[in-house]
């Protein structure tokens, strides 16, 4: 399953090869000089595999090739940002309470941000500040889980990542209140890249809620090029959120690699709703006995916006159960795209796997991809998949008019619940409201489309 | 001439593509009146429950339908249930991820508003709810779930009565709502009923079994067969079905069309 194609068209990669060097210079003395090895190790993977092509079985439904056409122009500098705090209401989670860290354009502005004081040795911060005070702490884990060997993005991240968020929850210890990482893009500029990068550290029986935002301010072919690394202790229960919600036309990839030790509770959604192509590589590790994995996510797309989720989940040991919900709600002429994978190893006896992915087409142009895989080496496992496109249930909708409710009505209380089956499993509180809210108010942006008008 | 009926079938012929099921019903139902229709399986009474709530899979060939003095075929599903016509399904669908609240208050609002009423709020609503579901003796938490999600056989029928009661329509329909009810289930239900009839109100009930009319008692029983009505009587008709079984009438009438 792994790249056979290694042909990469050189020009296309040429230009994020020269910026390197320039990057190289720019940050001498600034970053630990130990993160050299993985930067570099990152750029010549990248070269080396290049951008992937519909040729690669895991890119088969999703052409990046925009992407690769984009000038490439990283921002390695802050932003000068005419942005006030009052600016940021505007954004989801601005009324949740506890730790906001705010990014403009990649780069950390601690101005925009809110930073309660934590205690009990739990550490939140940027990447950047985390990297010059934690160097150690930060080292042990930073890209150890993200894997590159398949995943050219991810290595272009390793080797200009330059800011993101940083957490680390220690032994027994917990967050109360939602810890956000918002990721706001201003820029105008055509092919302006940032590549967030964040690590979250959660060490045995410590407890956390972490959301990841990434919005845009302008509407430009802009590319985000995230990872997100996970690394949680035995006992650890996490529960992450990653709403995506950038302009029409930015480009957006995300990669999160989350490695679970024993008996970690652990689940992570991904809402996404913007972008004009957007892919979440998920790869979740499971290496401890008695974990439970949720990955849960919808994504709702209209005009000519392509969303994709590729997941590996990875059972290494036994006694473990993952579950994968993802629910597409798809207007105009928008593509979802779904890969489901789930690794069933040797010694991963007893493993309960899950699966299902479910779209609805709202459109005649609408289409969806949905690929799901099983690939099971150990002999008592229960695994199951399901993957359904379609349209709205005539019964269903009958039965909701046949109370009076109308025909344009009950078509949008359908789509909703449509929504709602994925929010309905967050289980923080005033997080699930907002997203609730945050879903209904996309898809009365849809409505004249969902409504067959 | 007395009262306007509720509902008025005139020679209903219907069927789906070329299959007929209706071969020309005649049934006048007036206000306090509650009728039943029974007959064996295929002799087309959950086509006659679905046509007159305006399930769109059947093909009317003939004759017809007025409600209140106006064209029931005409209407759309939603415009019948807000004029007062509601049907108890005999399978009600599970609708996961609607929620029971707010799917029965934007149903009962929808009713009000085109009775130029004013909208009942959230604890309004509330209110009027739980007294309505003592009636049927559901736990409350059945509002917080999805429409008859999870529910069972028993809560689902159940569940349509609330319904009902909640939406107090003109004319109810009920089709086979006591199968798959124990007796338990089959009381609290028929009380549901009784408890909701009025002098300017019907009911039609659509039952395969007579055990139903001990509890709802009808003035008026139908035999439905190979589409046709084949015989009305009163309540007495329905023990008499009992002991006999379909067989004596349909030998009587047996013209096949």
């Amino acid at each position: 399953m792994t790249a056979t194609e290694p042909t990469p068209a050189t020009t296309q990669t040429d230009p994020y090869l020269k910026a390197f060097v320039r990057f190289e210079q720019a940050s001498a003395g600034a970053q630990p000089s130990r993160l050299f090895p993985l930067r570099k190790a990152g750029l010549s993977r990248f070269a080396e595999l290049g951008f992937p092509t519909l040729k690669l079985e895991d890119w088969r439904f999703t052409n990046v090739a925009p992407i690769a056409k984009l000038p490439f122009k990283p921002v390695f500098e802050a932003t000068a940002s005419s942005l006030t705090p009052a600016a940021l209401a505007q954004f989801a989670f601005a009324k949740l309470p506890g730790t906001r860290l705010v990014f403009v354009n990649g780069i950390y502005c601690a101005e925009l941000s809110t930073t309660p004081s934590h205690t009990n040795g739990i550490k939140v911060s940027s990447l950047a500040t985390a990297l010059a005070n934690d160097s150690a702490l930060v080292e042990k884990h930073l890209g150890r889980y993200v894997r590159t060997e398949d995943n050219a993005f991810a290595a272009l991240n390793n080797a200009y990542f330059q800011d993101g968020g940083f957490v680390f929850v220690p032994a027994g210890t917990a967050i109360d209140e939602p810890v956000q990482f918002l990721f706001i893009n201003t820029s105008k500029e055509a092919g302006a890249t940032t590549h967030p990068r964040n690590l979250i550290i959660a060490e045995r029986g410590a407890k956390l809620t972490v959301i990841e935002s990434y919005v845009s301010l302008a509407s430009a072919p802009t590319f985000t090029n995230a990872v997100t690394e996970f690394a949680l202790g035995d006992n650890a229960v996490v529960e992450h959120c990653k709403f995506q919600d950038e302009s029409p036309e930015a480009y957006h990839i995300a990669a999160l690699h989350s490695h679970l030790g024993r008996a970690v509770n652990f689940s992570s959604h991904s809402i996404a709703t913007g972008a004009k192509l957007s892919r979440n590589n998920i790869r979740t590790t499971l290496d401890g006995e008695g974990i439970e994995a949720v990955l849960n996510g919808v994504y709702i797309t209209n005009g000519d916006q392509l969303a994709d989720h590729h997941m590996v989940v990875d059972h290494a040991k036994p006694n473990c159960a993952s579950h994968e919900y993802f629910n597409g709600i798809l207007a105009g002429k928008s593509k979802g795209v779904f890969h489901g994978r789930i690794l069933v190893r040797p010694d991963a006896q007893k493993t309960d796997a899950k699966q299902t992915n479910k779209n609805l087409l709202l459109s005649d142009d609408a289409t969806a991809d949905t690929k799901p895989q099983l690939e099971i080496y150990a002999d008592d496992v229960k695994c199951t998949h399901g993957a359904t496109i379609g349209q709205l249930n005539d019964e269903s909708i009958y039965y909701l008019r046949s109370r009076g409710i109308g025909l344009e009505n009950a078509r949008r209380m359908l789509i909703h619940a449509f929504a709602g089956e994925i929010i309905d499993r967050v289980k923080h509180d005033a997080l699930r409201e907002e997203l609730d809210a945050l879903v209904w108010d996309r898809l009365e942006q849809h409505e004249a489309v969902a409504v067959g008008k | 001439m007395s009262q306007q009926p509720i509902l008025a079938i005139q020679n209903l012929h219907a069927g789906v593509e070329e299959k007929k099921i209706l071969k020309g019903i005649n049934l006048v139902i007036r206000p306090g009146e509650v009728h039943a229709i029974m007959g064996p399986n295929g002799s087309g009474k959950s086509t006659l429950a679905a046509i007159l709530a305006g399930r769109d899979a059947y093909d009317v060939t003939a004759g017809e339908v007025i409600y209140e003095g106006k064209d029931l075929l005409e209407m759309d599903p939603e415009i019948r249930a807000r004029e007062g016509v509601f049907l108890a399904f005999q399978y009600p669908v599970e609708i996961p991820g609607v929620n029971s609240t707010y799917f029965l208050r934007a149903a009962l609002n929808e009713c009000r508003k085109h009775k130029s009423q004013p909208e009942l709020d959230a604890m309004e609503f509330l209110t009027l709810v739980k007294e309505k579901m003592k009636l049927l003796e559901l736990k409350e938490d059945l509002l917080k779930r999805a429409v008859n999600g999870g529910f069972s056989g028993g809560e689902k029928k159940r569940n349509e009565i609330f319904q009902m009661a909640v939406l107090e329509p003109k004319l109810a329909i009920l089709d086979e709502t006591d199968s798959g009810l124990d007796i338990d289930a089959l009381k609290i239900v028929a009380n549901g009923v009784n408890k909701l009839k009025s002098p300017t109100n019907a009911a039609l009930v659509i039952t395969h079994y007579q055990r139903l009319l001990d509890y709802i008692v009808p003035d008026f029983v139908h035999v439905l067969w190979d589409g046709h009505i084949v015989k009305t009587g009163g309540k007495e008709l329905a023990l008499e079905l009992e002991e006999k079984g379909y067989d004596w009438l349909i030998k009587h009438d047996a013209v096949k069309a």
